[in-house]
């Protein structure tokens, strides 16, 4: 048999199992999964942003901490996913849906952390000042200076660390979490590569989604003029990498 | 429950000399089979970046392209683009070879394509008015000066690329990453999962370390600057 035609009837048996309604429907199936993966992806983020964004705001006005930031994002780039999401997954929590989401949310603060200090300490010193002269106090300068003009680089923060939790998600399933990569792994363990396949375009495309989800969230959010997602990429800064500790594939 | 409890009660140390010791073979061929992937990838990756990135600093008409798809190649999943490929490729480390280099390629395009653009257009107006060929402009002009940004690339890339390898469990090749699983699956052996984790981090770091070092060799001119 030659492996590229295996290859393409893997494909078209994927599409047969994504387009059997009852894969979708049944208990356990394609939406339990995938409404499992989106919940823990959305409880890590959230934890994640609850840390990481008043640490990441209190270092960025104070200027101070700088070096450690730089640290953490460059180590948290040498830590495997699977090796943290294991490593939850063998403490005594056990392992589950709670010890993935604890393991998903450690990896996405260094992200939101790191682009919530960039962005308070680019805060123009000049702006600072002028706000301060009018009268507004420390929290009134944070609330509606530094934030407005962080916010940009905050949200690409929640953004990088949100399409990271997504797509990491999936890895769960090969420590015994759920969510979506659990189709990959059934259909591997199974020698069913159609399914493994669906799993793969389903985990795929949620990633997909999340980004332009929160690309036009962004969008949605941000003051100040407004120029489209696409527009930006005109610009001849486009092939700058974030910077940020995930900029990196997931 | 009850499993979780037994768990608990066998002494299940996180780190474990003993067993570092007595499974030095065993680690030392996923730690080759690591490095050896990691070295393919980046190497693959540097081969088919430079070209790209060559290409679409011509225009930005090549350049969107190149760009956007790229953006869609980060952030498909590893683990599903492994499965994407597994049909074609099946249980070889070649299934992840692959997907590694997707991965590398599209971190080294982004940062040689940022070098190349932030070569200043005079130099090299002047280096061509000096009577330089394309090839001579490349190699002594433009390779020079973008090499700080290829550098950084080239840190990111393998320092990532480290990481992203364990994911080959999926189809048994993942170097030091069949130790994480390995030990999850005998019956959470912790010691096993945190030497394959720390032999990663170690990895990582002293290819980054090599690369830094690399780079201050081959940059003797920004020390001078800043002396």
């Amino acid at each position: 048999m030659d492996p590229g035609g295996a290859g393409m009837n893997a494909f078209g048996d994927a599409l047969v199992y994504l387009n059997d309604p009852f894969n979708w429907t049944r208990p356990g199936g394609i939406i339990d999964l995938l409404v499992e993966h989106l919940t823990i992806s959305l409880v890590a983020v959230l934890a994640a942003i609850v840390v990481a964004l008043p640490v990441g705001i209190a270092l960025g006005t104070s200027g101070r901490g700088g070096g450690g930031v730089v640290v953490l994002s460059n180590v948290s780039r040498a830590v495997p996913t699977l090796a943290l999401l294991t490593i939850f997954a063998v403490t005594p929590i056990g392992f589950g849906d709670p010890a993935t989401t604890i393991a998903l949310a450690v990896f996405a603060v260094p992200p939101i952390l790191t682009n919530t200090y960039v962005g308070f300490r680019g805060v123009d010193a000049d702006v600072r000042e002028a706000a301060r002269a009018m009268g507004m106090g420390r929290g009134q300068v944070i609330r509606r200076v530094d934030f407005p003009l962080a916010l940009p680089l905050v949200m690409t923060g929640v953004r990088t660390a949100t399409v990271q939790v997504v797509a990491t998600a999936g890895l769960a399933a090969l420590v015994g979490g759920g969510g979506l990569g659990q189709i990959i792994s059934l259909g591997f363990g199974q020698q069913n590569y159609g399914v493994m396949i669906a799993g793969a375009l389903l985990v795929a495309a949620l990633a997909l989604a999340t980004e332009l989800t929160l690309v036009l969230l962004t969008w949605a959010v941000t003051p100040g003029p407004r120029r489209l997602p696409g527009a930006a990429t005109r610009r001849p800064t486009a092939g700058i990498p974030e910077p940020t500790g995930a900029g990196v594939p997931l | 429950m009850a499993l979780l409890g037994a768990v608990d009660q066998a002494p299940n140390p996180w780190f474990d000399p003993s067993y570092v010791v007595d499974n030095w073979t065993t680690i030392l061929r996923y730690l080759g089979e690591h490095v050896r992937l990691t070295v393919a990838a980046v190497f693959l990756g540097v081969v088919i970046a430079l070209p790209l990135a060559l290409l679409a600093r011509r225009s930005r008409f090549l350049s969107g392209p190149v760009l956007a798809l790229s953006t869609v190649i980060y952030t498909i999943p590893s683990l599903a683009m492994f499965a994407f490929i597994f049909p074609f490729t099946g249980l070889s480390s070649t299934t992840v070879l692959i997907g590694l280099v997707a991965y590398s390629l599209v971190i080294l395009v982004r940062n040689f394509l940022t070098g190349l653009q932030g070569v200043p257009a005079d130099v090299r107006e002047a280096a061509r008015g000096m009577g330089y060929g394309s090839l001579r402009l490349l190699v002594q002009v433009d390779l020079p000066l973008a090499l700080p940004s290829f550098m950084a690339g080239l840190r990111i890339a393998t320092v990532s690329t480290v990481a992203l390898t364990t994911v080959g469990v999926l189809v048994g090749h993942g170097g030091l990453g069949q130790l994480i699983i390995g030990g999850f699956n005998a019956n959470f052996y912790r010691a096993e999962i945190v030497t394959g984790t720390i032999g990663c981090v170690l990895l990582a770091l002293v290819a980054d370390v090599l690369l830094a070092g690399a780079e201050r060799l081959l940059t003797p001119w920004t020390r001078a600057v800043r002396a």
